[in-house]
Parts: C-alpha cells; sequence; structure tokens
C-alpha cells in the first residue's frame, strides 16, 4: 500500500467564499476516499471531511489553498476535490 | 481569567456560579456523569443528535416544498455539521474520557466552534448562528422534558444572558439569583430596572460574551464599574472577597440612618420616598426607612402573564404595597409601556419608533377597558391609605384631561355601587417630555403633583437612545439643556405650591443630590437600595450651599464641566460620611 502525498494549488472562486454549502460539497466528496485529505490555507489546516474545519477556514473570494491528499487513493481524491474548485462547485447550482 | 468591560447599570460586588441562559431560557450547569453511567449518558448523546437531525431533516422539507432547494441547502449544511465526524469524536470522548454531563459537552464543544468563527473577520461569522441552533436543538432534545428553566433554580446563581426579556426577569425565582449580566441593554432597559429593585448588582451591554463561558464557571460581577471576570484566578477572587466584605460593612453603616429624617445641615426636611416595581420592595424601603413610596412601577403585572391583569390582580397587587406601608403615601404610576413590549397586545402595525409611539398614557387612553380595570383598583386601593394616581408621559394638555376624565367616569362607577375610594385621591402627571416641561405652567393648574421622570426626559430633550451603544455616550444628566429644564420646572411648581419630586436615576445618585436641593427640589424618590445613600447625603449639606452649586452649574454650558464640577463638590462634601 502506498502512503504517497499528492498536493495541489486550488483557488476559490465561488463569490461568497467556501461557505457553508460548498464547505458540504468538499466534505462530502472528501468522505468518498480513504486518504486522509487536507485543506491548507496561509497559516491553517483543515481536515477536508470536516465541514467546521473546513469553513474555520473562512476562505474568501480568491484565496489560494492547497489540497493535499495521503493514502491509497490520494491522487484520485486530489483531483476529484480539484475538479469542484475547477467546476467552481457548478454542482450547487444544478437543483436551481 | 478573561476581564470585560460593559456599562455597570446597578451597584454592588458578588462572585458566583454562572447560568448562562440562551434566549429559549435554558441554563446548562457543569455536570459529571458517574463512570457506571458512561454507557446510559452516550446512549443518550446519540438519541439525541438522531432526534436532532430528524428536526433538520423535517424542517428542510418544509422549506424546500415552500421556498425551494436552495433555501433548503441551508438544512443541508447544518445536518453535516451535525454529523461531522470530528464534532462527534469530540462529543463522545467528553463524556466517555472527562466524563462531563452530555449537556456540557455540548454546550462547551459547540461554543467553542461557534467563538472560532465569531472570531473570523468575514461572513462565515455569521455561521455561529447556525452552531447555536443546532446547539440549542441538541439541548431541547437532550434535556427533554427535564428542561431546567429559570423558575426552577434551586442554589445560588449570577444570570448571564444574551438578553433577558421582562417576562423571564419576572418569573425569576429572585431568592437565588446574585446578579444578571447581559450582552445586550443599556442604563434604563428592563434588566437595570429589575436588578436595581432586587438590589443585586448588574451589568449589560457587554457585547458577545456567552462563547467563552460555560454553566457552572465562577464568575465575578463588579457592579460599581460594570466589569465582569470570566473564569477569575485565586489572587483576583480574594481580592473581591475582600470588596465583598467591606461593602457588607459600610452596609452596615449606613443601616444605623434607617430612624434619622433625611434633613439638611440647615434643617430642610426633605421628603424621600422608594421606586418600587414589585410589591415586596415595598418592606426593603421601610426598612431603610423612607417616607413612602413616591414611584410604584404597574409594568410588571402586564408582564408576568400572557392574560390581561384582571382587577382583582391589580387590586392584590397594590392593596399589599398600601397596607405595608401603614398610612405612608404610595404614588402609583398607571401603566408605562409601549404596546410592543406587552405579550397581551398585537401592534397593529410594526412600530418603527417604539419610544415616540403608542405607549404609556397613550395606549391607555387607546385601550379603554384595560385603562378603566387599573383605575379601578387603584380607586379601591385608596380605600386603605393614602394612595395617590400618577400618569406617565403625558405630552398634551387633551391627554391629561382624557384621562382624568376617565378616573372621574370610574370614581361614579364605584360610587354607584357602594365600593369604598378615596374621592379626594390627588393626581399627578410625570413630567418626561420637553413639551410637558414648557407647558407645565398650564399643566399644574390641572394637577395635585407632578413627578420629573429624568430618565425619559433626557432621552426625549437629547434625542438620545440610551440603550444605543453608538450613541449612549450622548445621554447625559448633566447636560446643560436637561438642567434647565429641570430648573423650569422646579421654579414653576414651586411658585404654583404643587409639590414636585424627582424620580429616575438621577434622584438615587449622590453626585446630583445637591444640584436637585440647589434648584428646589424637596422630594427625591430613589430605588430602595440608594435610600440609605442619598439620606446620608442629605444630612451632609446645606441647603444654602446646594443653591450656590446649582447656580453655578446652570451657568455651565457643557456637560462634561458640569459633571466634573458635580463629582468634584460631592467628593469635598460627602467624601467621609459616604463614598
Amino acid at each position: 500500500m502506498t502512503q504517497e502525498t499528492i498536493s495541489r494549488e486550488v483557488v476559490v472562486g465561488i463569490e461568497q467564499g467556501l461557505h457553508a454549502r460548498p464547505a458540504d460539497l468538499l466534505a462530502r466528496e472528501a468522505r468518498k476516499w480513504q486518504s486522509r485529505i487536507e485543506l491548507v490555507a496561509d497559516r491553517q489546516r483543515a481536515d477536508g471531511k470536516s465541514i467546521l474545519e473546513l469553513l474555520t477556514l473562512a476562505a474568501e473570494a480568491g484565496t489560494r489553498l492547497v489540497v493535499e491528499a495521503t493514502g491509497p487513493d490520494a491522487r484520485e481524491a486530489v483531483d476529484a476535490i480539484g475538479g469542484l474548485f475547477d467546476r467552481n462547485f457548478s454542482e450547487l447550482n444544478s437543483h436551481t | 481569567m478573561l476581564k470585560l468591560q460593559g456599562i455597570a447599570v446597578s451597584p454592588g460586588v458578588t462572585i458566583g456560579e454562572a447560568l448562562v441562559l440562551d434566549s429559549e431560557g435554558f441554563r446548562i450547569p457543569r455536570r459529571f456523569v458517574e463512570r457506571s453511567a458512561v454507557d446510559t449518558e452516550l446512549e443518550r448523546l446519540k438519541n439525541a443528535v438522531a432526534e436532532t437531525a430528524v428536526e433538520i431533516e423535517r424542517n428542510r422539507d418544509a422549506v424546500r416544498a415552500e421556498l425551494g432547494e436552495q433555501y433548503a441547502a441551508i438544512f443541508q449544511a447544518h445536518l453535516a455539521m451535525l454529523h461531522d465526524d470530528r464534532l462527534q469524536e469530540e462529543l463522545t470522548s467528553a463524556v466517555r474520557d472527562k466524563n462531563w454531563w452530555p449537556e456540557y459537552a455540548v454546550s462547551r464543544t459547540l461554543r467553542r466552534y461557534a467563538k472560532v468563527f465569531q472570531s473570523l473577520d468575514n461572513h462565515i461569522s455569521q455561521r455561529a448562528h447556525d452552531i447555536y441552533d443546532i446547539e440549542k436543538s441538541l439541548l431541547r432534545n437532550l434535556l427533554g422534558q427535564r428542561r431546567e428553566t429559570l423558575a426552577a433554580i434551586s442554589q445560588p446563581v449570577i444570570v448571564l444572558a444574551h438578553n433577558l426579556t421582562p417576562s423571564e426577569t419576572a418569573n425569576l425565582d429572585r431568592r437565588f439569583v446574585k446578579g444578571f449580566v447581559t450582552e445586550l441593554g443599556g442604563p434604563g432597559s428592563h434588566t437595570a430596572i429589575v436588578a436595581e429593585g432586587l438590589e443585586i448588582p448588574a451589568v449589560v451591554g457587554l457585547g458577545p460574551f456567552l462563547a467563552d463561558v460555560s454553566g457552572g464557571e465562577p464568575v465575578i460581577l463588579d457592579g460599581h464599574q460594570g466589569v465582569v471576570i470570566l473564569q477569575p484566578d485565586e489572587e483576583t477572587i480574594a481580592r473581591y472577597r475582600l470588596e465583598v466584605e467591606a461593602a457588607r460593612t459600610v452596609a452596615a453603616k449606613l443601616d444605623t440612618l434607617r430612624d434619622v429624617p433625611a434633613e439638611t445641615l440647615d434643617g430642610v426636611r426633605i421628603q424621600l420616598t422608594g421606586n418600587i416595581e414589585f410589591p415586596s420592595e415595598a418592606e426593603q424601603c421601610l426598612s431603610r426607612g423612607c417616607d413612602g413610596i413616591g414611584l410604584y412601577r404597574t409594568e410588571f403585572l402586564y408582564l408576568t402573564s400572557k392574560r390581561e391583569p384582571t382587577e382583582e390582580d391589580h387590586f392584590a397587587a397594590y392593596s399589599a404595597v398600601v397596607t405595608a406601608m401603614q398610612g405612608k403615601p404610595v404614588v402609583i404610576r398607571t401603566l408605562d409601556l409601549g404596546a410592543d413590549k406587552m405579550l397581551t397586545e398585537r401592534t397593529p402595525e410594526e412600530e418603527r419608533n417604539p419610544c415616540l409611539g403608542l405607549r404609556s398614557i397613550r395606549l391607555s387612553l387607546r385601550q379603554l377597558p384595560m385603562f378603566r380595570t387599573q383605575l379601578r383598583a387603584i380607586l379601591r386601593a385608596s380605600a386603605l391609605g393614602d394612595v395617590r394616581v400618577l400618569f406617565p408621559l403625558v405630552s398634551t394638555l387633551v391627554e391629561l384631561r382624557q384621562a382624568r376624565l376617565v378616573l372621574a367616569d370610574v370614581m361614579e362607577d364605584l360610587a354607584e355601587h357602594g365600593i369604598a375610594f378615596n374621592p379626594k385621591m390627588p393626581v399627578g402627571m410625570m413630567v418626561e417630555t420637553p413639551a410637558a416641561v414648557m407647558m407645565l405652567d398650564a399643566f399644574i393648574k390641572e394637577v395635585d403633583f407632578v413627578s420629573i421622570g429624568t430618565n425619559d426626559l433626557i432621552q426625549y430633550t437629547l434625542a438620545v437612545d440610551r440603550g444605543n451603544k453608538e450613541v449612549a455616550d450622548l445621554y447625559n444628566a448633566c447636560d446643560p439643556a436637561v438642567l434647565r429644564l429641570l430648573s423650569r420646572s422646579l421654579d414653576v411648581a414651586r411658585e404654583a405650591g404643587v409639590p414636585a419630586n424627582v424620580c429616575g436615576q438621577m434622584s438615587g445618585s449622590v453626585m446630583y443630590t445637591q444640584l436637585l436641593l440647589g434648584l428646589g427640589l424637596r422630594q427625591l424618590s430613589v430605588p430602595a437600595s440608594a435610600i440609605p445613600e442619598v439620606k446620608q447625603a442629605c444630612r451632609s449639606v446645606s441647603v444654602a450651599e446646594c443653591r450656590e452649586i446649582a447656580e453655578r452649574s446652570l451657568q455651565m454650558d457643557s456637560a462634561r464641566e458640569v459633571k466634573a464640577f458635580l463629582r468634584d463638590q460631592m467628593r469635598r462634601r460627602l467624601s467621609e460620611t459616604v463614598v
């Protein structure tokens, strides 16, 4: 079993920042993976699977974050989470 | 240790256990569970989480059906927060490893998150409300029927709350409350008045702090300085203990003033009466040697229950006070509330400016059956002793005449039914608007006495809401405009030979005693707790000196100058005896 750490940078594109709904979506996505997933801001790390911790990042629009995953499915996890940011959490608007 | 500064509204120092109230009046004590009960308690926690989840889902579905998916999403986020693995681990470990009572674990843990959110300076700080919502819901489910409310306190506590509503304070078991601390409020807020009436220290307007404290923790409340200390260290507690002791000694000294009159050094007798809110306070005033009750606020009758008080409710309260006072005067003020504050009233439409809206005598004249009920009870009580009636917030002659007309009508009614009352019961009005002062020469011909309510007079004169932190510093009894209105009112009353008194915070503070006596005031109505101090102040000054002080104050053109001058005069003359 590999314990590889994969990371990539993302930018918060959502106008209101990483607020409750995108944080929820992110945590749900993160929980699909076995790897430990963290989001790293300037001075702070948050457990990607915990909405409460993600919110404490208070990441506003334009904030640069690093998605970091460690574990057997690290690469897929980072791709999936990175994808959320790339699509600007468009899933959130799908039912309106 | 965390030291917070608020607004001091009721003096005294106390050290006690915190009772934290949220907006629904829950109290969460720091309590531990027996090791053997840990499994049962964990099960209870699990059930509460499950029930809370069901509640949130129900809300989500209801909102989704009504407003659509986007609005429902916030409840989805609540669910995610509730089910957050970290949160659940923390809660479980608090109960299992630290043996915390689940209620306490919930309150502590969620408040910690709320505090983190509050400290963020962007819109996420509003997520704190979501956390409080979840906390509330969890607590409701945990406590279930065993929910402990304010009415069920059984040991001494200091009540810490966001804001205390009049009905909450009225329902308190007062034997156990040693002090109040609130995030909102200002001088003259309901909490301030009740605390003063109960003679317990209170600090209000502290701003958000409830996230920093949990029930059961020691708290120091300094009602003189407006300071609240959370999680105090041993040294601080010891220092304050000494202060509590010293205060007891001073109180014992002031106690000796009970049987001496409030008389100045040059032999002028001052009528010193008490302000009360609850009938039980009459006894406190008497035991401190007062000359009567100068202001009996009757609002509590309207605030303690959801139904309108009956004539018998009124009469029971009034007759208790009148009987206790044994022939000394009792001034009963009719309802002085805004429609917005009353549980029984439905305001026809939202009032944008309740202070300038339908309240006090205006409301009474609009709700005649309610007004007549109160007047009947006051008249019936007048057969038992020296009762006088006082109409609040009169701003036009028409209002005064209308009120007197209703009173005459009720008298006629009682006479017809052979019910005893005093047909010569004195009728007075509050002078608390600039309009009343400007027209006082006309009013004075139609009343038997006037009572100057400085709290409202200052507020209406200076156009300042004393509950509004942004402008509260403009609220100043020393403002030259206020002094001129006071001076004018007292002159008009004296010339007409009509007794005048001053109630409100100004009369209860010894800083103003010399000024007020100098302006010609001979009747002061003060909170029971202030009677000994004010009496001592009256006994330490001469009217001749007071006149000079008043004259000089009236020539000053800024509140700051007046305040500094009065403070200096007070220190000079009263230092050995009072302070």
